[in-house]
């Protein structure tokens, strides 16, 4: 199947105010239909991406191209983009009725008066919000999901083709929360509209992106499937922002220094860590490797499986979280490691350590990412 | 214990004491010298009208029923056209300073300083400028005659102009800043939701900058409009006695005319007015906020 051309393309795209940059040579491309996701702590840049792409913003003039439907649009307003943009703190405008802020992107194009009701109608619909209950309200007698929702119905009324939302559920509460992200991502496939979305909770990146672009100080720091970025993260920064890693560093070894393609580590006490070998290392420069909570276990010293990487070390805190037990375990090099264990259930079948045991920490060589230096 | 624990005391046992120990003062403020004057006020305009001012005993409503006579009539159409046109020019030069200020970033502070800037100095002094750059001789008829606009100088002062000209001049501030304040509370993701939804500038403007600034603009008017009506000064200096405006009247009443009865009259009149047009106005307000 030939691939579609980019519905949303960024070429080195870079925006500064003033001294500083905000984006900085930032490049990706969008599919249609596809649902992406910004994702990066706050002043990385992702909302001023998002703005450069609703056209808020301009590129710099020698700042790279924006192109949406392979058309360069750098100094295009945002009425001219064909774009729906959600706004987390809903934008809806106070003075008029949830009928007249529907309403108000199909008065400004000029829609036939006549179709107008009907469409107002429709909409809501879209993100399930009861037309008739909701219509001549304002925005402030709404609850934040519902006003969440007439945003939305706002933005989609029009029928754009590129939809975006930023940090739209940023302001509601747990469970509210996950229950858009589903209908979220079911307006997503049932509409075929392509959707970018700003966000700093990881979490939520994963659970509804088909991409994730990460973003670090203006830059792109990664950009991949959500299993990508959590199981293959490039660099420490995304690692650790995205899901939780256990960093380890040491000298390479000589290639072919382990059996099948692994590679030894020296760690500062001596010790051998295996990994697989990449073509980023060379023999005696710094390496550090981030293995993820749940990749490891623990063993009695002296019961570790053969082959694998194991660090002697003692049991501190033990962390019920309900699916899996973490367990905080000071290394005798001194480093603090956390041990995700799938949960047995502790009534029946509890855990075996407790605070003070000696252990080990396991895991099998394959089960770790070596990073590029930042 | 000691007195200020037993007064904290005291008033953490009774909210209501406390709430009242806080207004007391400024209602007793009122009662003394709003309320109690007011009292007098209108006592005087149904009495009858003493000799060498002041009032003699019996009731009527002769006083009121002056009004009715054209002379009067005029005073008062002519008031209330000055105080209209003061709010008028007050908003059309207002809204636009307000709107720069609102979005002018760091320089914002010092823009609203140089606006009430002009209070540092009396009113009065600045009413006596006024007919410096307006009279016969003044600066804009010296420099209109030597740029050879005009050949012979134009009657600028102790005209209606003039008195508009003054009052939007001293007024004009209590318009800027309280459009300045709800401009500045505007949330500007309202304007970019605005555009992103296909409204061009003129549009983002007029279905929502405006309608979110009215408050500030009523605050405003009001402001403007309700000294404009009662205005004496301004008229006295700079309208001379062709512009009299009911200020004029009042003041006239209780002067040189010696009928403080009528004066009386007049004032409360004008009160009356203004509060019924007042509640008339928020009635209609919360109608539409209601809508």
């Amino acid at each position: 199947m030939p691939e579609l051309p980019p519905i949303v393309e960024f070429r080195q795209v870079s925006k500064s105010f003033g001294e500083a940059r905000a984006v900085d040579a930032v490049s990706f491309a969008v599919r249609p239909g596809e649902f992406f996701s910004l994702l990066g702590p706050s002043g990385c840049g992702k909302t001023t991406t998002l703005r450069l792409l609703a056209g808020f913003e301009t590129p710099d003039d020698d700042g790279g191209e924006v192109r949406i439907d392979g058309e360069v649009v750098n100094r295009r307003r945002p009425y001219e983009r064909r774009i729906g943009m959600v706004f987390q703190s809903y934008a809806l405008f106070p003075h008029l009725s949830v009928e007249r802020n529907v309403a108000f992107g199909l008065e400004e194009h000029r829609i036939p008066p006549t179709e107008i009701p009907g469409r107002v109608e429709r909409a809501p619909g879209l993100v399930r919000l009861a037309p008739a209950t909701y219509a001549r309200r304002k925005p402030h007698q709404l609850s934040g999901g519902q006003r969440q929702r007439v945003a939305l119905a706002r933005a989609l009324v029009l029928e754009p083709t590129i939809l975006l939302l930023d940090e739209p559920l940023g302001a509601l509460d747990l469970k509210l929360r996950k229950e858009m992200q589903l209908e979220l991502k079911t307006l997503n496939r049932q509409l075929g509209m392509t959707f970018i979305y700003v966000t700093h909770d990881q979490e939520e990146a994963l659970a509804m992106s088909d991409r994730i672009a990460v973003m670090s100080a203006a830059r792109v720091a990664q950009l991949g499937t959500p299993a990508e970025i959590y199981e293959n993260p490039r660099t420490e920064f995304v690692a650790q922002f995205i899901g939780e890693a256990n960093l380890f560093g040491g000298v390479a070894g000589r290639a072919g220094g382990g059996a099948g393609g692994l590679r030894p580590i020296l760690q500062a006490d001596g010790r051998d860590l295996l990994v697989p070998d990449h073509p980023g290392l060379r023999e005696g420069t710094e390496v550090r490797i981030a293995v993820r909570p749940e990749w490891l276990d623990l063993c009695a010293p002296g019961e570790v499986p053969p082959g694998e990487n194991a660090l002697p070390g003692t049991v501190g805190d033990v962390i019920y979280l309900g699916e899996t037990m973490h367990v905080v375990v000071t290394l005798a090099a001194g480093a603090r490691v956390r041990v995700a264990l799938r949960n047995e259930g502790q009534l029946l079948n509890p855990l075996r350590w407790t605070r003070g045991d000696a252990v080990m920490v396991a895991w099998r060589p394959e089960d770790c990412q070596v990073l590029e230096p930042a | 214990m000691s007195i200020r624990r037993r007064l904290l005391g005291f008033f953490a046992r009774r909210p209501a004491a406390g709430a009242w120990a806080l207004l007391g003062p400024g209602l007793l403020w009122l009662l003394l010298f709003f309320a109690i004057p007011l009292a007098v006020l209108i006592g005087y305009s149904v009495l009858h009208r003493g000799t060498y001012g002041g009032v003699s005993p019996g009731f009527t409503l002769e006083h009121y029923r002056r009004f009715s006579d054209p002379i009067y009539l005029a005073v008062a159409a002519r008031t209330l056209r000055i105080a209209l046109a003061t709010t008028g020019l007050c908003l059309l030069l207002g809204y636009p300073v307000a709107y720069v200020i609102a979005r002018a970033g760091r320089w914002r502070n010092a823009l609203l300083f140089l606006v009430i800037l002009p209070f540092w100095t009396s009113f009065l002094v600045r009413t006596y400028a006024m007919i410096v750059l307006l009279r016969t001789g003044g600066v804009i008829n010296s420099v209109l005659m030597g740029l050879g606009v005009t050949g012979a100088p134009l009657d600028l002062l102790y005209t209606p102009g003039a008195v508009v000209a003054g009052l939007v001049y001293g007024y004009l501030p209590f318009m800027i800043l309280p459009i300045y304040a709800s401009l500045e509370r505007l949330d500007l993701d309202l304007l970019d939701a605005a555009e992103a939804l296909g409204a061009r500038a003129w549009s983002r403007f007029r279905r929502v900058t405006l309608p979110l600034s009215l408050p500030g603009v009523a605050a405003g008017s009001l402001l403007v409009f309700i000294p404009a009506l009662g205005a004496f000064l301004t008229p006295d200096l700079l309208g001379g006695a062709k512009t009299m405006m009911l200020g004029n009247l009042v003041q006239n009443q209780f002067g040189p005319a010696r009928n403080w009865p009528f004066g009386s009259a007049v004032s409360f009149a004008l009160m009356v007015v203004v509060f019924a047009g007042l509640m008339v106005w928020l009635r209609v307000r919360d109608a539409e906020g209601e809508a």
